[in-house]
């Protein structure tokens, strides 16, 4: 019998697409709404969307009636392109973690004086828990954060903090870095915000006297590059990242 | 009721007057101030509405001429009946002739007390009839088209624009949502003013404004009416401009309110003694009109550790229904906050959950419980999330509470889709269904986890409010006790438009509000 499907169990990496439980199968899940009233004719212009998408052999798994003249679907289909894995090339923070207290030994031992942290969520974003995360001495999910680091002195401003007032103090205390968190990104606010804090530190001519990093959920090291920051931090980062990041960044300015 | 916690009663009776003490001791303090914000309260229920050719609203306008004059501690009360008196005209002519640059009010010739307050009677006696009117309008829909069980399914709208607002809402009432809260604009809680009119602009929400309460309650009456279920509109009354925006929500029918100064205080950095001010006539205004307040507890567990920090909340929920107590709040009003934010990996983590949610039901009977989902260990990954939001259901069908907010498998990525809301809503209607008289059938084993647990806070409680007592709530604040956060006492944002009552200020509102008078 000759082989009918083309299901190899080798990935190659010059063509990857989804897997769901067969190699090359391409199977994709989605779930979205369409505003138009529930319906066989919902079904059909869901399949044909996804068809435009690049899924093959679109098939509506769940609808539902949302009211108001929306339907809701769950939906699968089989992906028909790939990537070329082996060209890929993500910027990331080139660091290697320190932890705490190795980091408080780099301070005694490499810098042999305080590190001074400025933090704060600045503009209009309310959402505190990315900066509490980093810098409260509770830290998140057993990860101290920098207020509890011996050898540094981490100010935690809170949240809505106008990006001058941010300056301001961090010229007062003398700063060595900046930490800005974004939580709110609806309609980019985050852009236009971290945007603004990089041009008055420009202004100020400080920009390049303090290291300068961002985090927040949908922050990427790349995206902060862009914007003229010197890292950023993504989900999943913790106070020992960023400080890894400080530290040796100083020590590399210094040098 | 038997508790199921084996809770001792003495020590409830203990924290819960020593709360009560607590509250007693500011409310000497309130009872000689006021503020900016509480004296524009007066002139809104008053009737004064609109804006200036900059946009400062009316209200503004002459509560900033008559601070501007020194003269602020005799309150707006006085001032509005003596011009009466002396101009013959009405409140917003008044305020309108201020505004162009017409009238100094603080120049007339001035009225006794007695007689600046019997000319603004009518006045005051028509913004309760107007609030009265919604009061009635509230009660003949629960009574006609009938309401949903409790728990309330309550999901959040937060387009940033108010008829986008309306279409998720409207959206969101048809698939089972018993209460639509309206998120507001990030930042509005630090305006020191209420914006005008319909907005269809914000971040993470769109503005707190009269224009936009009425916008939502009509969409929301016109659903209810077709589905056969009263739907409630909740929105913040809350930093600020806290009074103002319960005077807002009363007269425009709101249901819900969340009002917190304490959250206020911790969360946004505004001035304790501003807030605190604020907060009791805000109070008074939302038991007058029937609407639940929601307190702020469930936020100390974002900041601080949900196991850690129980008993912090079950101490400022003592504390927030001794205020609510003092501004003669129905317990059924009270939405005491707390929320399901146990770390997922704790092991047994849902055991504790459960005894602190069990523990605030008995300890707080009556009241409206607002119960809110997990945030702060909602990660992104959706299906995971999901089966977190199913697990709180769980633990709120089971302890009995009564407000509801839903959480979001998406929680952590972004505001609501409308499809979010569905998916919650039917996860929280399936839970609460198929384990409905979980909570009256299941008793705990005596002296196990949950049992311990229950006892354990409920005893670092007492404490708490025992040590807040000997320093002053003011000290334990500036202190971090709550949340983590320590504030300032001449701290934050507002304190300027505090100011001392001199011994002829009225606010008329006050007396016959808690008086209950129709």
């Amino acid at each position: 019998m000759t082989a009918i499907n083309n299901a190899t169990t080798k990935t190659d990496l010059t063509k990857v697409k989804p897997y769901g439980d067969t190699m090359n199968d391409g199977m994709v899940e989605l779930a979205f709404t369409l505003p138009v009233p529930y319906g066989e004719e919902a079904s059909e212009a869901a399949k044909q969307l996804v068809k435009k998408m690049g899924l093959d052999e679109p098939a509506v798994v769940y609808s539902k009636d949302m009211g108001g003249g929306f339907t809701f679907f769950t939906m699968y289909g089989k992906c028909q392109h790939t990537v070329d894995y082996t060209t890929i090339k993500v910027t990331k923070v080139e660091i290697e973690t320190m932890d705490r207290v190795e980091c408080q030994k780099y301070i005694e031992d490499n810098i042999k004086r305080e590190v001074v942290v400025v933090g704060a969520c600045s503009g209009t974003d309310a959402h505190t828990v990315g900066i509490d995360a980093i810098m409260n001495m509770k830290g998140f999910h057993g990860h101290f954060g920098l207020e509890r680091y011996k050898g540094m002195n981490a100010i935690n401003m809170g949240s809505q903090v106008p990006n001058e007032v941010l300056i301001a103090k961090a010229i007062e205390v003398k700063a060595d870095a900046i930490l800005v968190s974004q939580i709110v990104t609806q309609k980019d606010v985050h852009i236009a915000n971290l945007t603004n804090l990089v041009e008055l530190m420009e202004a100020e001519g400080i920009r390049d006297k303090m290291i300068l990093i961002c985090g927040g959920p949908r922050i990427s090291h790349e995206l902060a590059q862009e914007l003229g920051f010197d890292a950023g931090f993504g989900a999943h980062s913790h106070a020992e990242d960023v400080a890894s990041f400080v530290l040796t960044e100083i020590v590399k300015r210094n040098k | 009721m038997k508790s199921k916690l084996n809770l001792d009663p003495k020590v409830i009776d203990s924290a819960r007057s020593c709360a009560g003490r607590i509250a007693e001791s500011m409310q000497e303090f309130i009872e000689k101030h006021t503020t900016v914000s509480t004296e524009r309260t007066i002139l809104r229920l008053l009737g004064v509405d609109g804006i200036d050719d900059v946009e400062t609203p009316l209200p503004n306008v002459v509560v900033d001429q008559i601070k501007d004059a020194g003269v602020l501690s005799r309150g707006v009360a006085y001032w509005m009946g003596n011009t009466m008196i002396q101009t013959g005209l009405a409140p917003q002519e008044i305020a309108e002739k201020m505004s162009a640059g017409e009238l100094d009010i603080t120049k007339l010739k001035l009225a006794t007390k007695k007689e600046a307050e019997a000319k603004i009677m009518p006045a005051v006696m028509d913004a309760l009839k107007k609030i009265n009117v919604q009061t009635k309008k509230r009660e003949n829909y629960i009574a006609k088209i009938g309401e949903g069980k409790k728990p309330y399914l309550y999901v959040i709208v937060a387009t940033g624009n108010i008829y986008e607002d309306v279409i998720q809402a409207q959206a969101a009432g048809r698939q089972g949502a018993d209460i639509i809260a309206v998120i507001r604009t990030t930042a509005q809680s630090l305006l020191d003013y209420v914006p005008y009119g319909p907005t269809t602009e914000g971040f993470g929400g769109t503005y707190a404004t009269q224009e936009n309460f009425k916008i939502m309650r009509k969409a929301l009456d016109k659903v209810g009416e077709e589905v056969g279920r009263y739907i409630r509109l909740c929105n913040y009354s809350s930093g600020m401009c806290m009074a103002e925006i319960a005077a807002m929500g009363a007269i425009e029918r709101l249901d819900v309110m969340l009002n917190d100064a304490l959250y206020g205080i911790l969360f946004r950095d505004i001035n304790m003694q501003r807030t605190l001010v604020d907060q009791f006539f805000s109070r008074v205004i939302i038991g007058y009109s029937g609407i639940i307040f929601n307190s702020g507890e469930d936020n100390y567990l974002t900041t601080d550790d949900a196991y850690e920090a129980a008993h912090t909340v079950l101490a400022s929920q003592f504390i927030n229904e001794q205020f609510a107590v003092l501004a003669n709040i129905k317990e059924e009003q009270m939405g005491l906050g707390h929320a399901f934010e146990m770390d997922p990996d704790m092991e047994n983590g849902f055991l504790y959950e459960l005894s602190q949610a069990v523990m605030a039901k008995e300890i707080f009977p009556k009241a409206s419980l607002k119960y809110m989902p997990p945030t702060k260990f909602m990660t992104g990954n959706i299906f995971k999330g999901h089966v977190q939001d199913a697990l709180f259901n769980m633990i709120s069908v089971w302890s009995g509470q009564s407000l509801q907010l839903l959480g979001m498998l998406t929680e952590a990525i972004h505001t609501p889709h409308m499809q979010d809301r569905y998916l919650s809503i039917e996860n929280a209607q399936y839970v609460f269904n198929n384990a409905r008289d979980i909570g009256s059938e299941v008793e705990f084993k005596a002296g196990g986890i949950i049992q311990e647990r229950a006892k354990f806070v409920l005893g670092e409680a007492d404490e708490l409010l025992h040590t807040i007592e000997e320093e002053g709530l003011f000290r334990t604040i500036e202190q971090g006790k709550f949340g983590g956060v320590k504030r300032a006492r001449d701290g934050g944002k507002g304190l300027e438009g505090v100011c001392v009552l001199d011994e002829n200020y009225f606010n008329p509102f006050i007396p016959l509000m808690m008086g209950g008078v129709r």
